[in-house]
């Protein structure tokens, strides 16, 4: 039967074993995979301004981007395909705070350089290689 | 309780029962927003209530933790506390912090990434916090008399804690590279270390709970903590899946986080083998129950919600859906809020002198808060897949399928309606034991002679 020590030896060696893989597969993603699936080279300082106030304001409150977040608002993720930059820049100062279907979002007070770096962080969100995420609804393409 | 010091851990006990009624308060508000009424939308919008239920979770449940390390590791180690002064300084500083960051919250200060919204520099003087907590449980294991393998897993697991915290302090322009480290976080927090202080918690509270023998336990806990790491380490890859990261993502991921229940479903054998070997003589019944309801609804929450949509195929579909909050109440629950009442429930009496251990309204909140967290999580799953079919399969737009899960999230108001009178009882309880009383002390260890099979 087991022993104490031989259950030790289990729990240490996994850990180190699994965890070597994991910070080599780490490496692997950043150094080769990030770059080429996220077209990392499209940062713009824009992108960049976009990204801090998605943070600041904790868009994430509500919506999600890549699928992550709360589940009170729309999905972000391919928004800039669907509504267009217009729409995007119309939703955000929507005086009393945009309102569809009865959910209401916060009044925003950004300045046009604000509008335009959310814009395009959204832009670059669109184009990140997902994996085939949000996936194409098998229905509707039936029907097609 | 041995040792005066033990005392400390009263106030970490106190801090969180407080939050835990703030975080349900915030709930509700939530899940009335969700059906339409959200008429302090402009005192708290939904983003500042999001942000608020989350990260008082997370601090309640390491106010329990840091409670439970206060109370534990002075017994285990056989010696005082450190030092009482640093941890009551300790206290203070964690308590006041968490009430800065949640009326920051309010005010729209945010560092807005899930579950991590607290704004940098306050991460500073958790992290400051956080050193002051870990040393003095470090100093008192040093000095203690006894070396035990239960106090090791639950400091290794608070220090992992800890250090983890840190990924989640740094800027990255890609947001991808920024969610990869968010998870290194939030995953191998919960899906990590976490479990090591549970099974910390869990393994001090079955030796003293069942009399079984310390050596059998411990190794059985070594055992387990081998199976979270062995998949729960690999097992972060779940969350990458459709984040901007190679494919291989998706089998590593798939195929290791598939074998995270494993962990969990030891975790239930571990917990209900040694309560049946044991001599099931301890008064504490309370404590039994929260125990093993700990051991086992984690295993349902965690394990087995969790891989109903791990898998690559499954995830593309119920991936940022109602179906991820189904899964993520009843595992927290399971693991982590029910090992936290459980540890309450068996220092309490020796905190105070009461005996508290097994009246009714401490059956009745058991009962009523598993009732209820079930019928939240019942109806969380309804919505959630109906979510999936109408909107990721049919197409239909996300607000108009929204405006369909109305009658779900009423039965989700019910459920934690019983729920919340479920943790009121238990709350209720809390305050009949009072303070913590030197009076309680004893040199003895209490409930030695049940403590031998």
């Amino acid at each position: 039967m087991l022993s104490k020590s031989q259950a030790k030896l289990f729990f240490l060696g996994g850990t180190v074993f699994f965890l070597i893989i994991f910070l080599a597969l780490t490496v692997d993603t950043l150094v080769n995979g990030v770059p080429k699936h996220t077209h990392s080279d499209q940062i713009t300082d824009q992108v960049k301004l976009g990204r801090r106030l998605w943070d600041a304001n904790n868009c994430m409150g509500c919506h999600t981007i890549m699928g992550e977040g709360a589940y009170y608002a729309p999905d972000l993720t391919k928004v800039y395909e669907r509504r267009g930059p217009k729409y995007i820049k119309t939703v955000l100062n929507f005086p009393g705070g945009w309102q569809l279907h009865g959910r209401r979002m916060v009044q925003y007070n950004f300045t046009e350089q604000e509008k335009d770096g959310i814009v395009a962080f959204f832009k670059w969100v669109g184009n990140v290689d997902l994996n085939g995420f949000p996936p194409k609804p098998s229905l509707q393409s039936e029907q097609k | 309780m041995k040792f005066k010091s033990q005392k400390v851990a009263y106030y970490f006990f106190a801090l969180s029962m407080i939050l835990l009624l703030l975080q349900l308060t915030y709930g509700f508000i939530m899940a009335f927003a969700h059906m339409g009424f959200d008429g302090l939308h402009s005192i708290i919008p939904f983003n500042a209530a999001t942000a608020t239920h989350k990260n008082l979770l997370v601090v309640w449940l390491i106010s329990g933790f840091m409670g439970a390390a206060y109370f534990i590791i002075p017994d285990e180690s056989d010696n005082e506390l450190y030092s009482v002064p640093l941890a009551l300084i300790q206290f203070w500083s964690f308590a006041i912090v968490g009430v800065i960051a949640v009326a920051g919250f309010h005010m729209g200060w945010f560092e807005g990434r899930k579950f991590l919204e607290i704004p940098r520099p306050l991460d500073y003087l958790v992290a400051i916090n956080v050193i002051l907590f870990l040393a003095n449980i470090v100093m008192t294991i040093y000095k203690g008399k006894r070396h035990t393998t239960t106090a090791m897993v639950l400091t290794a697991g608070l220090i992992f804690v800890a250090v983890l915290y840190l990924p989640g302090m740094v800027w990255f322009d890609n947001h991808t590279v920024d969610s990869f480290f968010r998870w290194w976080v939030v995953h191998l927090w919960v899906e990590g270390v976490w479990e090591l202080v549970m099974g910390g918690i869990l393994a001090y509270l079955l030796i003293k709970l069942t009399g079984v023998d310390r050596e059998v336990i411990e190794k059985w806990l070594y055992v387990i903590v081998g199976l979270t790491f062995l998949s729960g380490i690999l097992g972060t890859g779940h969350h990458y899946y459709y984040t901007g990261v190679p494919k291989y993502w998706l089998i590593i991921g798939g195929i290791f986080s598939s074998l995270e229940p494993l962990a969990f479903l030891g975790m239930t054998l571990f917990a209900v083998t040694m309560y049946k070997k044991g001599n099931k003589k301890h008064p504490n019944k309370l404590a039994i129950y929260w125990t093993l309801n700990s051991a086992i609804v984690s295993f349902l929450g965690a394990g087995l919600l969790g891989l109903a949509h791990t898998l690559p195929g499954v995830n593309l579909y119920t991936h940022g859906t109602l179906v991820t909050a189904m899964h993520g109440h009843l595992a927290f629950w399971g693991a982590y809020a029910s090992i936290v009442l459980a540890v309450m429930s068996y220092a309490m009496p020796l905190l105070t002198g009461r005996k508290i251990y097994d009246n009714s309204i401490g059956h009745l909140a058991f009962w009523l808060a598993n009732v209820g967290i079930l019928g939240m999580t019942a109806a969380f799953a309804a919505a959630g897949v109906a979510q999936v079919y109408l909107q990721r399969i049919a197409g239909m737009d996300f607000m108009v399928v929204q405006n369909e899960l109305h009658p779900h999230f009423f039965v989700l108001i019910l459920a934690a309606t019983v729920l919340s009178v479920g943790v009121i009882l238990y709350v209720v309880n809390f305050y009949k034991f009072g303070l913590p009383n030197d009076e309680a002390i004893v040199k003895e260890e209490e409930f030695k002679a049940l403590q031998t099979n």
